[in-house]
């Protein structure tokens, strides 16, 4: 089969209509994702071939949505449902926290609840309040969830497919800055990326740059720069925050020795605090420097105006790879 | 004899027009006979569905054909036991060999008489009181209360049994009754789901949601708020101004009913008509069960606090048991000696399921970690293995 040159808007509905076309417990729900097909158009097209029966509109509320999706998903039912912005998503957070997380527990094992939550998140594209935010460390601090995020279309589908087959719930962040930034070769046919695991982007000797969604394209340009000064950069694509694959992250640190964390979130308490941890408390004495972190400030995300005050870039990021290399 | 061509297109038409209209009209006679009470008792009337009086008189014509004497004897004693168990776990609690629990005490002909009402292939989605609507539905009594006692082994619904797990955040639960119900309908399946809350879970905006979606969707779900007249110490009154709970289904789109929840035959009555619109593709049924928390709200509560003696006085007349022993009576089947030998032989039952609550073990370091998913996590792993350790040189 051909492959297709893809945005991740596009990657992820094929995505969804692989899965849909293969297993017809998998359904698509949420606000605006029916006629409209989303207010991203990531669903675009799917009522059309699926029906209404497969893809259709919910009610304007997030915990109605997560919550009968946490229902139909215990019933047999494989829920794709989105929520439009990730800023929205708090009012179903106690659904996913109390229900979603806690299910297989809560009976041994006798109900489960494989269902994904789609949704936008993070800054870039000058959107309103409350649109901007990448509030993932809360998800990934949820015991019983997983949490992935994506950075390039390829990944996009492979890293989807793999969620919805997942027999747990699964929550998907797309960096929405990146929803048509980059346009990819992506393959027609099926094949999905592992959940749980990072895969290294680009190899270099001397640091590893660890990030993940939209942040790797800064972790890439910051890359090309320190080029220029003989520093070679490895970039470790984390791709699922919850549950974190120590065994990369430790992997291409014993080899650079060196490592900078990159996240869009908050600086605190966020994923960057997690992974900086990790490598201290396992190779604190095979590390040439100590870990850094480059990361959005614990601030409101700004109005857009000054929305690029707040957001990481590659040149903080190179800034930060001057300094582990001093 | 021949009938001539003239003859059968007489015939034809006759049928069309006469004999097709009246068997239409006789089935729907007969879907209105079987409606009775839905959409019949106006909740903006506050007109309440009652057929066995707290005094113990019965209206005949309401009683359900199927509530023979000898299946109300049963099913009174079914609701007997779970008020001995109610009563057998208080006394342990005081005693430090049960966890904090919510007594079922009062709500057992609201939870017996719907469960009743239902199939076995419907799914019950509970709060944290229904240990009579959840057992009678299959969920083992011996681990209902382990999970009370605070031992994860409780949390093992059996394979064939359609009962979620108890669920202890208010109001958050009847939005996964309407997603079972949905996928169910979706996939053309006749099984409908009946969740469980109280008055209080009506304020919660998840109540709202959830009865909302159910309406849009004419979703198969059998919502039953057990108004126990209490969340807490809160009482209804702080909840809503609106004068029932069970017209807020109006708003909704769909029927709501205010049932005697101490009535073991109404509240079989109404959910059996609820269960069977919702089972023909009708959509969803609020049923207002009014009943009365006899006890605390749980254990670590004390309820003289907020409420007179006088109150829970008026409310113990109408128990659902004495009214039940009244017919039952009039029926020629209850009396002390009766009353007295069910005692003893639940007693049996209740010590039997005690003894092998009492006697199972407590979770194991592995059960903490190994249900949360599919697959261990690598870090859980070296969680587990790390407090396996510790426990060992704590030894």
């Amino acid at each position: 089969m051909a492959n297709q040159t893809l945005t991740m808007v596009q990657s992820i509905n094929l995505a969804l209509r692989r899965e849909m076309r293969s297993d017809p417990s998998v359904i698509v729900y949420g606000q605006d994702v029916g006629v409209e097909g989303g207010v991203f158009r990531v669903t675009e097209g799917i009522q059309k071939e699926f029906g209404e029966q497969r893809c259709f509109d919910a009610p304007l509320a997030e915990a109605g949505i997560v919550g009968t999706a946490i229902g139909m998903a215990i019933n047999g039912m494989k829920p794709v449902v989105e929520i439009q912005f990730s800023g929205f998503f708090f009012e179903a957070f106690s659904q996913m926290l109390c229900h979603a997380a806690r299910m297989r527990n809560r009976s041994r094992g006798r109900f489960t609840v494989p269902m994904v939550v789609r949704m936008p998140y993070g800054g870039g594209i000058k959107a309103l309040e409350h649109h901007s935010e990448s509030m993932e460390a809360i998800m990934a601090h949820t015991p019983g969830l997983k949490v992935v995020i994506p950075s390039t279309p390829f990944d996009a589908k492979g890293l989807l497919i793999a969620a919805i087959r997942d027999p747990d719930p699964v929550i998907f962040m797309e960096p929405k800055r990146l929803y048509r930034a980059i346009k990819q070769e992506v393959p027609e046919e099926d094949y999905f990326i592992p959940i749980g695991k990072a895969a290294v982007v680009q190899e270099g000797k001397d640091i590893t740059l660890i990030a993940y969604g939209s942040m790797i394209r800064e972790c890439w340009q910051a890359s090309q720069e320190a080029k220029k000064n003989g520093i070679s950069c490895e970039i470790l694509d984390l791709r699922t925050i919850s549950p974190l694959d120590h065994e990369s992250i430790l992997t291409t640190v014993k080899k650079t020795g060196r490592a900078i964390v990159v996240h869009e979130a908050p600086r605190s308490f966020g994923a960057g605090a997690e992974v900086s941890a990790l490598i201290h408390e396992n190779l604190f004495h095979t590390l040439k420097s100590p870990v850094l972190r480059v990361t959005g400030f614990d601030t409101i995300m700004p109005l857009p105006r000054t929305e690029n005050y707040y957001n990481p870039n590659a040149f903080r990021v190179l800034k930060a790879i001057e300094l582990v290399m001093k | 004899m021949k009938i001539k061509k003239y003859e059968f297109i007489l015939i034809c038409i006759l049928w069309h027009k006469y004999i097709k209209f009246t068997i239409v009209a006789k089935c729907s006679e007969i879907l209105y006979s079987l409606n009775m009470f839905i959409n019949k008792f106006d909740p903006l009337k506050k007109q309440m569905v009652q057929i066995l009086d707290a005094d113990g008189n019965h209206k005949e014509d309401l009683v359900p054909a199927e509530l023979t004497p000898e299946v109300v004897k049963k099913l009174y004693e079914q609701m007997f036991f779970y008020r001995m168990v109610d009563a057998r776990m208080l006394k342990m609690q005081r005693s430090g060999r049960m966890g904090t629990f919510a007594s079922i005490e009062g709500q057992e002909a609201a939870q017996i008489g719907s469960e009743f009402a239902i199939q076995k292939t419907d799914w019950i989605v509970p709060a944290f009181r229904e240990i009579a609507a959840m057992c009678a539905h299959g969920y083992p009594l011996d681990k209902y209360i382990l999970y009370w006692r605070g031992n994860e082994i409780g949390s093992t619904p059996p394979k064939d049994v359609n009962v979620l797990p108890v669920s202890v955040p208010v109001g958050s639960q009847m939005l996964h009754a309407v997603g079972i119900s949905w996928a169910s309908k979706m996939r053309a399946e006749k099984t409908i789901a009946l969740s469980y809350f109280g008055d209080g879970a009506t304020s919660e905006g998840d109540f709202h949601e959830a009865m909302n979606f159910a309406g849009v969707y004419k979703t198969p779900t059998v919502f039953i708020c057990q108004n126990n007249q209490y969340a807490i110490s809160t009482p209804r009154s702080k909840q809503t101004a609106s004068d029932t709970l069970a017209q807020k289904a109006l708003a909704y789109g769909f029927p709501g009913v205010l049932v005697d929840g101490n009535d073991l035959f109404a509240m079989y009555a109404v959910t059996k008509e609820a269960a069977e619109r919702a089972r023909n593709g009708e959509g969803p049924t609020l049923i207002e069960a009014q009943t009365y928390r006899l006890a605390d709200h749980t254990t670590s509560d004390d309820a003289t606090k907020y409420r007179e003696q006088e109150e829970v006085d008026e409310w113990r007349k109408k128990d659902p048991f004495i009214r039940l022993q009244k017919y039952l009576y009039k029926k020629g089947i209850w009396n002390k000696k009766y009353q007295a030998k069910l005692e003893e032989d639940l007693t049996v039952r209740v010590d039997e399921v005690m003894t092998a609550v009492e006697s199972t073990p407590d979770q194991t370091p592995d059960d903490i970690f190994d249900y949360h998913y599919a697959e261990i996590t690598q870090s859980l792993k070296e969680q587990k293995a790390y407090l396996k350790y510790i426990l060992k040189q704590q030894k």
